[in-house]
């Protein structure tokens, strides 16, 4: 191994946790809709919208290895997390209501789970995020270094 | 080559978790289900409720309907066809969920075509018109007489009668019940007490199947 890889080899496990976060995350996200059946929000399926690709992209970035990975999956997960956001500000009711664009169907600021009194459905979304957000930024001061 | 058994262990495991917890979810589901049932079968059956066939037939089907409901009104056809295979074997009740907008407007007035005596042909009627009285799930009410001309209902007496305050409590009554049974989708079958193991037409005639084989 030459010395020029080393930092590759060290962005790598954070690459790579940023797709078993985003795997889980998918995952979950069918298992609501899917196996338990509750209907997925607007501001759900935009937030799909920025998760879903990132378990196929990632593993292209991953075999080989290819530091650009981060300059294409960082804006997705800056999106989700955007988004994952305003949907948390939504249901703490710091947005109003009349911002909220689902005016049909599941309403988005509905709190359909809560675990440990807590844990949120928004709030797991919002966590993934940050933490693919977090591990790719890592990823990128790691291979500039 | 580490790497790559890494990623694919853990996709392994991701998939496992998701499967197993799916089935996990699913068997548990289905238990509290039958749980449910058990305890508000009391819930399933009421007098008040329009009921087809011979009244001593060893099979009942509970239907839960909406007759704005698209599925409703494809699956009622077959309900009959399986009645008149087996004359006389099979008896049908309706529960009304009225759950699109403006459902409870048609169940009125399918209620208050039974004092006219007319009530199963007018609601043929309805679910075999339903797309031209309904519009993105709602119901367009003007629009649902075109259909009822022609079985010699007394309108006027229709329009009196669907206000009665009986037909609202029978209407409360049906939503409560199919509430304590966890129905929340239409059309919902019972066949004796008895579930459908999955939805579907196949499950509905092999459940009544099973229920004529075990009754006769």
């Amino acid at each position: 191994m030459t010395a020029g890889d080393r930092p590759l080899d060290a962005a790598w496990p954070l690459v790579f946790g940023c797709w078993v976060v985003a795997g889980a995350s998918t995952l979950g996200a069918l298992f609501l809709s899917e196996v338990m059946e509750l209907p997925p929000c607007v501001l759900c399926w935009y937030q799909r919208i920025f998760m879903f690709p990132l378990v196929i992209l990632l593993p292209l970035g991953l075999f080989p290895f290819d530091p650009r990975i981060v300059r294409y999956a960082l804006p997705l997960a800056v999106g989700g997390w955007l988004v994952a956001a305003f949907h948390l500000l939504l249901i703490a009711g710091i947005i109003p209501e009349s911002m909220k664009p689902c005016t049909q169907g599941v309403p988005c600021a509905d709190v359909q789970i809560q675990w440990l009194g807590f844990v949120t459905i928004p709030l797991l979304s919002f966590v993934a995020f940050s933490t693919i957000c977090a591990l790719l930024i890592g990823a990128r001061l790691r291979i500039s270094r | 080559m580490n790497k790559k058994l890494l990623f694919a262990g853990a996709a392994i495991v991701l998939v496992a978790a998701f499967i197993g917890g799916a089935l996990l979810y699913k068997s548990e589901s289905a238990q509290q289900t039958s749980q449910v049932l058990e305890r508000n079968q009391a819930n399933l059956v009421k007098s008040h409720s329009p009921t087809l066939g011979n009244p001593n037939a060893k099979v009942h089907i509970v239907e839960f309907l909406d007759p704005a409901c698209g599925t409703c009104a494809a699956f009622y056809p077959h309900v009959k066809q399986i009645m008149a295979a087996n004359p006389d074997k099979i008896r049908l009740s309706v529960r009304h969920v009225p759950f699109h907008k403006g459902a409870d407007y048609v169940v009125k007035v399918l209620e208050a075509t039974r004092k006219q005596g007319k009530y199963w042909q007018a609601l043929e009627a309805l679910l075999a018109s339903q797309d031209t009285w309904t519009r993105d799930h709602t119901v367009l009410p003007e629009m649902i007489w075109k259909p009822l001309e022609g079985l010699g209902l007394n309108f006027e007496q229709i329009a009196i009668d669907m206000t009665a305050p009986e037909i609202a409590q029978r209407i409360e009554q049906d939503l409560a019940d199919a509430k304590a049974l966890n129905v929340t989708k239409t059309p919902e079958y019972f066949v004796n007490g008895k579930p459908l193991p999955s939805f579907g037409l196949e499950p509905l005639r092999q459940l009544v199947k099973d229920e004529l084989a075990r009754a006769y």
